[in-house]
């Protein structure tokens, strides 16, 4: 482990690699990102090292673990280099022909291309592929070109040169200044203006200065954070490093969710790497500049996301959000200048310092530059990470790179932001991603989850879903959170089953006023907006299940039944069989009739019935007992 | 958990009151809970009341002041596995094990706990059972996948 | 230490530097009505029937004035319809815990607080932490803290600490506005096994 002692040995260390390799060298990448793991990609690996051995090609081909593309639905995906060819939902059985077929013979496995949906054409390239066609993955791009564990790799695309630069070119008021003029703002959900919070840092009278990594995703739906920390930990490390220069701290901090171990891992073995080549530590490339960085574990707490509350668990407390009034670039960690930003927010650190802040400025909208990564999920048909500039529309998002709703089913409304955002109905989709443009609907961008909801959702239960996750994750020190949320709540299950009644409407309203207005953090503040929003575009969806005790999207339970239309059942016995309370009454090849009064409306008879006949319905109302002998 | 063993951890963080946190999560972990006297002794060496290790061991989701089952079982409750019905799963869940959210069962072998997100959206919904990650499963499928845990 | 001008409720009010909106206000005789606030101990922000309305160069905000640091040229105004609506709103959410609280009767009748608007709670702390408080600052014993998060917030007592120390202190009793806090201390009691 060489310790590189300036940026002239930087680079020499950065061509050696790269002329140690041979660039034309077949590499099978293989995504070993968490969602790929959970799709069996550790047995496709270990089926590639075995066949390829037995095929006595090891000499000649690597096998790499890569970080997350971000294509999670499709996975595991491999990458055969160099011709860039992107095999999706491989499976250990079709290893031993992919080996063949294209390692040995050159030629292409059809059948794990992608395909398109509506020409049926097939994709080679990852580049051809539609879903990452209309994205532009500045950030996300490098996931496949590394092993996530090595900083070899990342030395090879360049890694660290953005750090050589600022500290032997740039003087720490200029770093300042490139970040300013880029008009990078944070991506963690408030948008604030990542220079002006550094600069306020910079200038704040005190010696000692923090930085830190908020990597606490905690955004159910959102994992931009998880593929970018996982897949290429350096990338994080080299801008924190930067922005610990720039601030003039000492110290910084990564602040990792639990619920990423491989994420917890990776940014510790990341940070041991550059500590014995020299990039954290003491004089950090013969420049002067001292700076380490230590990594704490979130322990399940979402409030802890919040920036004040992340500094308080930092300190060895209950996360428990502090009042504001004077900002924590001010007065932050152990009350000195803190400077925290998300983990996307420094990921962009080394691209404007390598590129500079007119080619990151050209990006994106007059407000809202550069690239968002959003995490595209829920009733979709391509499921992953999307990254575009700022400025496309949700339409094109959702139709053009999601490729639109699967079971042909009808597209409801989009949910951004998380729990702090709202539901963005079809007659806006023109809207373009950005800071601002989202909040004017009623919604926000938040960190980037954007959850796509079709016409099987029930747009009052999303708003219970949501009040329910905040009354769980409250850190319930004040009155209009942790008791107006459970007030909330409360309503509103009970207008999901059937109970509401005149007036909850307005009562809601109120709730939601005194929270917003008198909360102590931003979590209390937020949360009635999937209410708000909910309530402004699906009105009528609220108004039915109050007054008519009936939910349009035939989801909530106790407004529902179920029901065997008798001109469909063919009699197979399935449903029958599988009904865990034997509500289903009826014999081979006889017609089944489900008994209301048993039925606990658990939805497996629907699940199993097969799709050639399709004879279970859910119907609207009560108990339906006396039409099911017709 | 044996003094020494607190110990080591505690002396693995300098005993910073500032790592209370980490060092609870380490026992955590390797203990599966954490007893009263692992408490006590952080207590004392850390220097911090007992109060505010009541309250971070209860604060935070991670933690369990009581014994845990061999296997945990978490069910992630986010909003992209909501949307694609992880409520039937959990109910599917407790229906097989018999026990509820926060709860284990009397043969210690099950711990059910609900999870707000562990980043896998895309394979919604998701049963995390000892650290594995079962993408895509359907309340059917969750009975096979619990046998094979002894 | 330098004064500071601020008008609060159409009234000149000069307040010292570093002081808070809520101790000028009470310095000056004005009243703001509070929860959780106790003048010997650090402000807790978590009641916010303290809000009041401050505007400085031009803009109005909402801010808790037992937190929020005095400003020269600040134009507070403690009492407005939205305000009121809020406090009013506070007033109910705690009275579904203790309808019987005479702090809280007594603001309710000032607010026109409808205790029955809520359905009633089982706990009826209402979580001023004035008892966890005065016994972490003054008493320094940490015998009793916060316990869980959210809904599930509750007060506990360390047994150990509380049942060596409380008997002969209970000075933290008077503060609750509740009695919660001498309910909770009879059942700590009563688990004792072996009833020392």
């Amino acid at each position: 482990m060489p310790r590189l002692n300036s940026p002239a040995e930087l680079e020499k260390h950065r061509q050696q690699i790269k002329s140690s390799g041979d660039p034309e060298m077949p590499c099978v990448a293989i995504c070993a990102g968490t969602g790929c793991l959970a799709s069996g990609a550790d047995r496709v690996i270990e089926a590639f090292r075995d066949e390829i051995e037995k095929q006595g090609l090891k000499a000649g081909v690597r096998i790499r673990e890569t970080g997350c593309p971000g294509f999670c639905e499709r996975g595991p995906v491999v990458v055969i280099y160099p011709e860039e060819i992107c095999y999706l939902d491989v499976k250990p059985e079709d290893v031993p022909e992919i080996v063949t077929t294209t390692l040995k013979e050159k030629g292409v496995v059809e059948r794990l291309l992608y395909e398109d949906a509506d020409t049926g054409e097939r994709a080679v390239h990852e580049s051809d592929i539609v879903f990452y066609r209309n994205q532009q993955r500045n950030l996300l791009e490098n996931n496949i070109k590394i092993d996530s564990r090595s900083i070899e790799d990342y030395f090879a695309i360049g890694g660290y040169s953005a750090l050589a630069k600022v500290l032997s070119e740039m003087k720490a008021e200029e770093v300042l200044e490139e970040v300013k003029k880029s008009g990078l703002r944070g991506r963690g959900g408030a948008g604030f203006s990542t220079g002006i919070k550094w600069e306020g840092s910079r200038n704040a009278e005190d010696d000692t200065r923090y930085v830190i990594v908020n990597a606490d995703e905690g955004d159910p739906g959102a994992f931009m954070d998880r593929a970018l920390l996982e897949g290429n930990p350096h990338s994080i490390l080299e801008g924190l490093i930067i922005g610990g220069y720039a601030v003039g701290a000492e110290e910084g901090y990564v602040y990792v969710r639990q619920e990423y171990p491989l994420a917890v891992t990776n940014i510790n073995r990341a940070i041991k790497q550059a500590r014995e080549h020299g990039l954290l530590g003491e004089n950090i490339l013969g420049s002067g500049f001292d700076f380490d960085v230590i990594v704490h574990q979130g322990a399940g707490a979402f409030v802890c996301g919040e920036s004040t509350a992340l500094m308080t668990a930092l300190e060895g407390r209950a996360g428990e959000p502090r009042p504001k009034y004077i900002r924590s670039n001010i007065r932050g960690l152990w009350n000195k200048p803190t400077v925290l930003n998300n983990v996307e927010t420094w990921a962009n650190v080394p691209l404007i310092i390598n590129r500079g802040s007119g080619w990151f400025g050209r990006i994106g909208t007059e407000k809202s530059k550069g690239t968002k990564i959003f995490s595209l999920v829920g009733k979709i048909n391509n499921t992953g990470l999307v990254e575009v500039p700022m400025g496309m529309t949700l339409r094109d998002i959702i139709y053009k790179i999601g490729g639109g709703i699967p079971g042909g089913r009808k597209f409801k409304a989009v949910q951004t932001g998380g729990p702090s955002g709202g539901c963005i109905p079809e007659k806006l989709l023109d809207l373009e991603v950005g800071f601002d443009e989202l909040s004017q609907a009623g919604s926000m961008m938040g960190s980037g989850g954007m959850i796509v909801m079709d016409e099987d959702t029930c747009m009052v239960d999303v708003a219970r879903y949501f009040i329910e996750f905040l009354t769980d994750e409250s850190c319930g020190k004040c009155v209009p959170c942790r008791e107006g949320l459970r007030q909330m709540h409360r309503i509103l299950t009970n207008i999901t089953k059937g109970k509401g009644k005149e007036g909850d409407i307005e009562t809601l309203e109120e709730l939601a006023e005194t929270a917003v207005e008198a909360s102590l953090c931003a979590l209390g503040k937020s949360a009635p907006n999937p209410f708000l929003s909910t309530l402004k575009y699906f009105r009528d969806e609220y108004e039915a299940h109050i007054s008519e005790k009936r939910c349009p999207a035939l989801y909530c339970r106790d407004l529902i039944s179920y029901y065997i239309d008798p001109e469909k059942c063919s009699g197979c016995m399935l449903c029958l069989k599988k009904c865990p309370v034997d509500a289903i009454e009826g014999k081979k090849k006889q017609v089944h009739v489900i008994v209301q009064e048993k039925c606990t409306n658990c939805g497996t008879c629907l699940d199993v019935c097969p799709s050639k006949f399709d004879a279970v319905r859910k119907l609207s109302g009560e108990s339906r007992g006396a039409g099911q002998n017709e | 958990m044996d003094t020494k063993s607190v110990d080591q951890i505690i002396d693995r963080h300098d005993a910073e009151a500032g790592s209370l946190i980490q060092i609870l999560l380490e026992i955590q972990s390797i203990n599966h809970w954490l007893p009263a006297g692992a408490l006590q002794r952080v207590s004392e060496r850390l220097d911090v009341p007992m109060t505010r290790i009541q309250h971070i061991a209860t604060f935070y989701k991670a933690f369990s002041l009581v014994p845990r089952g061999r296997h945990e079982v978490h069910i992630c409750m986010g909003t992209a596995c909501h949307v694609r019905g992880a409520v039937r799963v959990l109910e599917k869940v407790e229906d097989i094990t018999g026990i509820t959210p926060g709860e284990t069962d009397l043969g210690m072998k099950y711990s059910l706990e609900t999870v707000n997100c562990l980043g896998c959206c895309a394979l919604g919904p998701v049963l995390e059972i000892d650290g594995k990650i079962h993408g895509r499963i359907k309340p059917s499928d969750t009975a096979g996948v619990l046998e094979k845990y002894e | 230490m330098s004064k500071i001008l601020l008008n609060i409720d159409g009234k000149e009010v000069t307040a010292q530097e570093g002081m808070t909106v809520l101790e000028a206000a009470q310095s000056a005789g004005i009243f703001i009505p509070t929860l959780c606030h106790h003048e010997k101990l650090e402000p807790f922000g978590a009641c916010r029937i303290c809000m009041v309305e401050a505007e400085s160069h031009g803009r109005t905000k909402l801010v808790v004035s037992c937190v929020y640091p005095a400003e020269e040229g600040l134009v507070v105004r403690t009492r407005s319809e939205k305000i009121d609506r809020i406090r009013r709103t506070i007033l109910e959410l705690l009275m579904a815990h203790a309808p019987d609280s005479e702090q809280l009767k007594e603001l309710a009748a000032e607010y026109g607080a409808d205790a029955d608007r809520f359905e009633k709670e089982g706990s009826f702390c209402i979580h001023c932490g004035l008892c966890v408080r005065y016994c972490a600052e003054i008493k320094k014993k940490n015998a009793v803290g916060f316990v869980d998060r959210g809904t599930r917030k509750e007060i506990s007592f360390v047994p150990e600490i509380a049942l060596k120390e409380c008997e002969n202190c209970k000075e933290c009793f008077p503060l609750c506005p509740t009695s919660y806090l001498q309910a909770a201390w009879v059942l700590v009691k009563a688990l004792a096994s072996d009833g020392s």
